[in-house]
């Protein structure tokens, strides 16, 4: 019997580091907050590197097993804010024989 | 959630109490106005008590939804600009949709839940139930009764002495009333 070997790998995203600028409401705590809440295992850690009259500038790294960044992004624009770069990116595969 | 993040209980609570104090001196200057007319017929106090209030209501939902919403838009706007992108669908867009109708409902609630407080006792005498007190007598020390609670309500937000805070607003309320003698008695 042949042994039929499929690529099933997934591209996981396991860590991301956003340079994102948000109103000052929510405040940090809150919006990271709302963050974490998307997945299950999500660890945030914020950084406000600058703070304007209106906005401030924050340097946001997400952890996780599998980051969900379409939701991600959709939580941050939902609070008012906006995705500037994307400045570091962990991506593993985890494949599978079948 | 959008009250929270948008800080809109402060606004709330404010407006509550202005409205709620509004309403309750509005209802004792009526009374008092009616108790030295020696007018003993109840359905025309509380005809002209409920018109009062309603009206009260009405001016406070839609004093506060036109501002508010003029308000929430220049803030939305503003921070549109320093954001440079559309915050339409975002929670600050909701806030400026959803929050001054909010504010609006609590404006105009205030003045008529406290205004038909004070004329419960009026409603009770006409449906036959005997009070202590004359009815529009009752229904002054009730108004009483709530401005000293609105003061005592305002006392516990700043975390200063109810009491004092409570005598306070009782005493503008004494103030209107001994003004409404002074002038109206005469």
């Amino acid at each position: 019997m042949q042994n039929r070997i499929e690529n099933a790998n997934k591209a996981l995203i396991k860590r991301v580091v956003l340079d994102v600028l948000k109103p000052h409401l929510p405040n940090a705590l809150e919006f990271s907050q709302a963050i974490a809440r998307i997945g299950r295992d999500y660890r945030v850690h914020l950084t406000v590197a600058e703070v304007d009259e209106h906005t401030e500038t924050l340097r946001l790294v997400i952890e996780g097993g599998a980051i969900d960044f379409d939701a991600v992004q959709t939580s941050i624009n939902g609070m008012g804010a906006s995705i500037h770069s994307v400045d570091e990116v962990e991506v593993r595969s985890e494949g599978g024989t079948v | 959630m959008l009250m929270r993040v948008t800080r809109t209980h402060g606004i709330a609570r404010r407006y509550f109490v202005v409205n709620g104090f509004d309403g309750a001196l509005t209802m004792l200057g009526i009374i008092i106005g009616f108790v030295l007319s020696h007018s003993a017929n109840l359905p025309l106090v509380i005809n002209a008590c409920v018109g009062a209030a309603i009206a009260l209501a009405v001016s406070g939902v839609s004093s506060a939804w036109v501002s508010e919403t003029a308000e929430r838009r220049r803030e939305l706007a503003k921070l549109e600009g320093a954001m440079v992108t559309d915050l339409d669908q975002s929670l600050h867009g909701e806030a400026a949709r959803w929050v001054p109708l909010l504010i609006g409902l609590v404006n105009g609630a205030a003045p008529l839940i406290v205004s038909l407080l004070i004329l419960t006792p009026l409603w009770l005498a006409r449906a036959g139930v005997s009070l202590p007190l004359p009815p529009l007598y009752t229904a002054i020390a009730v108004a009483l009764a709530s401005i000293f609670m609105l003061g005592v309500f305002l006392g516990r937000i700043g975390g200063t002495s109810w009491l004092r805070s409570g005598i306070r607003t009782l005493s503008i309320a004494v103030l209107t009333a001994l003004l409404i003698f002074l002038f109206a008695g005469s």
